[in-house]
């Protein structure tokens, strides 16, 4: 009767990552972009094109981190430890970027923290990925508790996955630059965009040929027959999706680009779960071993139903409130 | 050197919730006063009003991203440091935090973002609203946080299976024993803390002779609000004393220095409590003064250190002393705003500077009675991470000492220089003072929240 409870929660917080990367995804893309733009006016129009939404974007990170704990403790109990370092350098490198949103308005110093923003988003962004990798290649546990040393994670296909996620931020925050910004802006991040795209399909690449060479219970998932029939179409999905966004960075489209990248990330994420459901600590635990108890996944269940769409609605009502483009030297009024 | 990772998890949890607590507790009361502001000046139509919102607005805007960086932290912290905590309260901590991010995380954000860039955007009631959906946001944050953490004091509406706590009564999890107390007692110092710093700042400007209806207007506001509750927080504190001795009398016989239960309590002014010798040097003493306050009887007895063993006794000194320092704060606000009121009554306040200089230089008050209050009750918890239930030592992850010695020695760095650069910068945002733009001068600034929050929080 409450198998389906974890599969949900599955569901809701699987969704509350994708939400995560693909928003805090493009303003962390920016920051990466930062070193890039030519004085600090083009630096103000970026961050004007992101400041009322930075901070409802990183809400999705710890609604992330709380939903795991709410619906998984012994999954979060397991994979904060085991993934320590890249976890704790990640929190550090958010609270310099977040910060610099207010700093560089006020400070003397303005070249100080617009360092701070681009090292700190560069750093984040990195951290997220080698978390990632640090999950797909598996976590050792006995005991219902982390087994492992403290460098573990550290493996040369994590700091592959934490490059290829790296770029898929900075891709993402140069097509939301093509829709959201005008002028020289907007035309550097078109051709940003189109080699930040080349990079993403060749990490992509990378990834999807180490995984199943390297971990065989990845292979056997995507290899046999008759998985293989119904698995065929997303590399192809993929391959449409970037021709697509390539197009499109040629022919001066502003939207498509920005939303060919979100389909390139919902596609790469389709595949990790493809890869590794129904397990949330591979290759060892599943979403029901690491479940909380039904009665706490249901009194959570029942706020979520009920605030969940709320969410949604209001932080759209913010996206819409503040749509259109931001010129050179120009901020919202 | 020795690297003990139970102790260094503890300092390392210890100073970045002690860091993060400081913002929370000075934005919850400063966006209550923010949106009281912008509803009177709508109400009002006076623009006066409008111009000390913006003001404190742009304070609130860096102190809310700090708070919001280092709560970030917390989310993952608890996993981090405490995995096996998470383990074995997760199922009961884990949705009161989760309610915390649905209720008021996202909706702080959001409305957020429409008070400090959507003056011009947005109709303007639905801009005043946004001001007093940001203030219940952070109030309601402050609900549910408080709700976990009483529970890790007076824990109910539980069952432990296998050491695991199992949820069998939600109404009484979430409105366990210690919470009432604690709610009110928190709120109310969030809203003491913004009212000081605001009473200092209004007194500062009516020294320096600077934007000086503004800031007659400040202090008339804070000085109204502080007379009714600072002498508020003494009983609440009360209160709240007297449901700790009833659920944890470990902890207030700690915060008394007090070891034999079958004695009358002294209430200690000072003095150095000595763990291994089982007493107290250097004290200053009033008679009966604790027993008189706990029980109110001259000869009540209420329990001593000596009733539990020296194994179950918390860090004596530090809950001493924290207390003693929270202590002093509390009854200083009381005096220093009736006195501020009764000077107000005889109509000298805005020029008595006996009076006005002293508190200017009493923004540090709240902040200080928070952190030490909070050391009080989370030290005086001690060695209990969850009381009776889950020691300290038993709810740490398995990670190594060395590795989080590394990253406490990086939280230090990280957070010595966002600190110092955001007090920094704080004080120079109050020593620049009140725009005087008028309201609808276009905005020519750019980027990010301080500047739009400067010209655009007005319609």
């Amino acid at each position: 009767m409450e198998w389906y409870l974890p599969l949900i929660w599955a569901g809701i917080i699987g969704s509350a990552v994708v939400l995560y990367v693909i928003l805090d995804g493009f303003d962390l893309g920016i920051g990466m972009l930062f070193p890039f733009a030519r004085d600090d006016k083009e630096r103000d129009q970026m961050m004007a094109s992101i400041a009322p939404f930075w901070d409802g974007n990183e809400t999705w990170l710890v609604m992330g981190g709380v939903g795991l704990l709410v619906a998984f403790p012994l999954a979060y109990a397991i994979v904060m430890p085991a993934l320590y370092l890249p976890v704790i350098v990640m929190l550090l490198a958010l609270v310099f970027r977040g910060v610099a949103f207010e700093f560089r308005e006020i400070g003397a110093n303005k070249a100080l923290w617009n360092t701070a923003f681009a090292a700190g988003s560069t750093l984040a962004g990195f951290a997220q990925g080698v978390i990632l990798g640090g999950l797909i290649q598996g976590i050792a546990v006995k005991d219902g508790a982390y087994a492992g040393g403290t460098f573990d994670w550290a493996t040369p296909f994590a700091l592959l996955c934490g490059f290829g996620v790296s770029f898929g931020y900075a891709l993402l925050g140069a097509t939301w630059l093509v829709m959201k910004t005008t002028g020289p802006v907007a035309d550097r991040a078109r051709t940003q965009a189109t080699w930040l795209l080349y990079a993403v399909l060749a990490f992509m690449a990378a990834v999807s040929l180490w995984t199943p060479l390297a971990f065989p219970r990845i292979r056997e998932r995507w290899f046999t027959l008759p998985n293989f029939f119904f698995l065929w179409p997303v590399p192809l999905f993929t391959a449409l999706t970037a021709f697509i966004g390539w197009r499109s960075l040629r022919r001066d489209s502003d939207t498509v680009p920005f939303v060919a990248t979100i389909v390139l990330f919902l596609l790469g994420f389709l595949g990790l779960v493809i890869s590794s459901f129904p397990y949330l600590v591979p290759p060892s635990l599943t979403v029901w071993q690491t479940a909380a108890t039904p009665s706490s996944q249901s009194f959570m269940l029942a706020g979520t139903l009920v605030l969940l769409p709320l969410i949604l609605a209001y932080t759209g009502y913010v996206y819409w409130l503040f749509r259109g483009k931001v010129g050179p030297g120009e901020s919202y009024h | 050197m020795d690297f003990d990772p139970v102790l260094l998890a503890r300092l390392q949890f210890a100073f970045t919730i002690a860091f993060h607590i400081i913002f929370p507790s000075f934005t919850i009361g400063l966006s209550a006063y923010i949106a009281t502001l912008h509803v009177t000046a709508w109400l009002t139509g006076r623009d006066h009003f409008l111009r000390i919102a913006r003001f404190w607005t742009k304070i609130f805007a860096v102190s809310f991203g700090m708070g919001v960086v280092s709560g970030v932290v917390l989310s993952y912290e608890l996993g981090t440091n405490w995995s096996r905590f998470s383990r074995l309260a997760g199922n009961i901590v884990g949705p009161l935090a989760g309610y915390e991010v649905l209720s008021a995380f996202f909706l702080e954000a959001s409305f957020l973002a429409i008070l400090l860039f959507g003056g011009r955007r947005v109709p303007r009631w639905l801009h005043v609203l946004s001001a007093v959906i940001v203030a219940v946001g952070t109030a309601t944050s402050a609900f549910w946080i408080l709700s976990a953490n009483s529970w890790m004091h007076t824990p109910a509406g539980h069952e432990m299976r296998d050491g695991v706590a199992y949820p069998i009564d939600w109404w009484a999890i979430v409105f366990n024993p210690s919470f009432p107390y604690r709610l009110a007692h928190m709120l109310n110092a969030s809203y003491l803390t913004a009212g000081f710093v605001v009473l200092a700042v209004s007194a500062r400007y009516l020294l320096k002779g600077a934007h000086l209806a503004e800031a007659r207007t400040m202090m008339r506001m804070a000085i109204g609000l502080l007379v009714v509750l600072a002498p508020l927080q003494v009983f609440l504190g009360d209160q709240h004393g007297l449901n700790t001795l009833k659920h944890q009398p470990t902890k207030v016989a700690a915060m008394e220095a007090h070891w034999d239960g079958s004695k009358p309590g002294d209430f200690h002014i000072f003095a150095w409590p000595d763990a291994k010798a089982e007493t107290n040097h250097f004290e200053i003493s009033v008679p009966h003064g604790s027993s008189l306050v706990l029980t109110h009887e001259w000869n009540g007895l209420f329990p001593g250190l000596k009733d539990v063993p020296p194994g179950d006794r918390p860090p004596l000194v530090t809950v001493f002393l924290a207390f003693r320092i929270m202590l002093a704060i509390g009854f200083f606000m009381p005096a220093a705003v009736l006195l501020g009121a009764f000077l107000w009554w005889r109509g000298k306040l805005f020029e008595t500077r006996w009076y006005l200089w002293p508190m200017a230089q009493t923004w540090w008050m709240g902040f200080v009675a928070v952190i030490a209050g909070w050391v009080v009750t989370e030290s005086g918890r001690q060695p209990w991470i969850v009381q009776g239930i889950l020691r300290t030592a038993d709810a740490t992850s398995p990670v190594i000492g060395p590795a989080i010695a590394v990253t406490f020695a990086l939280f230090i760095v990280v957070y010595g220089i966002i600190f110092s650069a955001g007090i920094y910068f704080i004080n120079r945002l109050i020593a620049k003072g009140l725009d005087s733009a008028a309201p609808d001068e276009p905005a020519v600034s750019l980027g990010g929240a301080l500047a739009a929050a400067g010209k655009s929080t007005e319609r």
